[in-house]
């Protein structure tokens, strides 16, 4: 890929996630009636997130074992409502002590 | 008019602290997982400072992989990063009235799910100090992380880079499961969404289609499906 080729892709990304934050904030002054686009919105970024994450995760890691003993990890710290930094650390913990066992012991 | 003092800068600064730790963690995961695609750390970095947003680069890390095209790099990333415009709407409708155009304009390059969540919850009218003093950790660490993960990604050993990759999915992880055990709504959103993302990636007959619109569809389909089945109540809808 050469650089103007990479530029443009960066370019279209950042500017294409800039105006999506700056346009409301800057023109809307007045709430959206619409319901079903309300409640439309407001499912979105879960989603998006639902979308990204699965089956992706089971195939961010060395193994896919590694990766379920992550996601089981991060799914348990979730659900007693840790934080971002608590989770994805549990999930790294996890998958890296997986790892670990199936390179030292097989 | 409250007669409580405005949020200074100070305070914004401090409500970026744990915000910008865990971008820390994040992004370094994004930089080892940029590299390993085969970007430059440069590359990598460039483009956490410019985006300041974790699905929507890792989903635009995978266009460019594949050489998509410029269309749907545009369109991926105004699905995955729509959700900004509502939290921006909602920004708009508590702002300080010292929050003239030029602020808006550069403030609103800021607006993440975590910096929108903190910003949200402080009950006061949000002044242009608060919102610099809140991004500016953040930025810093989401790009510098991602410098990080990009460099020592390479001379880290394969097990403890594999198992870094996972970090990013923890955060979204971390980010979908509290409100679906709340809301019946979410959930179905997620299970939808989640069951499609397999569809698209395991059955033969959709290889051809990309995954960067594929997630496009995924979201469509789940949003819509669950805005009809489950409309929020008025008093959810704030």
């Amino acid at each position: 890929m050469t650089t103007s080729q990479l530029a443009a892709y960066i370019g279209v990304m950042a500017g294409v996630t800039y105006l999506v934050r700056m346009l409301p904030i800057v023109i809307f002054r007045k709430k959206i009636k619409s319901r079903f686009v309300t409640d439309f919105l407001y499912y979105v970024p879960y989603a998006v997130l639902g979308a990204m994450t699965i089956p992706a995760v089971l195939f961010s890691t060395g193994s896919i074992i590694s990766a379920a003993a992550g996601l089981i990890a991060a799914v348990l710290l979730a659900f007693k409502d840790k934080g971002l930094l608590a989770v994805a650390a549990a999930a790294c913990i996890a998958a890296f002590a997986v790892e670990a066992v199936m390179h030292f012991v097989f | 008019m409250k007669e409580t003092e405005k949020l200074g800068f100070m305070e914004g600064l401090k409500d970026g602290i744990p915000i910008g730790l865990g971008y820390l963690s994040v992004s370094f995961s994004f930089g080892i997982s940029a590299v390993s695609k085969g970007l430059s750390w440069l590359a990598a970095t460039i483009i956490s400072l410019t985006n300041l947003t974790s699905a929507g680069q890792v989903a635009g890390l995978t266009i460019i992989a594949a050489t998509g095209t410029l269309i749907e790099m545009a369109l991926a990333q105004l699905i995955i990063n729509m959700r900004y415009s509502l939290m921006s709407l909602s920004l708009s409708q508590r702002l300080d009235s010292s929050f003239t155009l030029p602020h808006r304009f550069i403030a609103s390059f800021g607006i993440t799910d975590e910096i929108f969540a903190a910003a949200s919850g402080k009950g006061r009218d949000i002044t242009p100090a608060y919102m610099y003093g809140i991004i500016s950790l953040p930025v810093v660490c989401w790009t510098l992380g991602t410098l990080l993960g990009g460099i020592a990604g390479s001379i880290m050993p394969d097990m403890l880079r594999n198992s870094l990759g996972i970090a990013i999915y923890g955060m979204f992880i971390a980010i979908f499961i509290p409100p679906a055990r709340k809301s019946v709504g979410v959930l179905v959103t997620v299970a939808i969404a989640a069951g499609l993302s397999c569809c698209f990636r395991f059955i033969p007959l959709f290889e051809q289609l990309s995954s960067g619109f594929a997630v496009i569809i995924c979201t469509i389909i789940a949003s819509a499906a669950a805005a009809i089945l489950f409309p929020r109540k008025e008093a959810d809808a704030e």
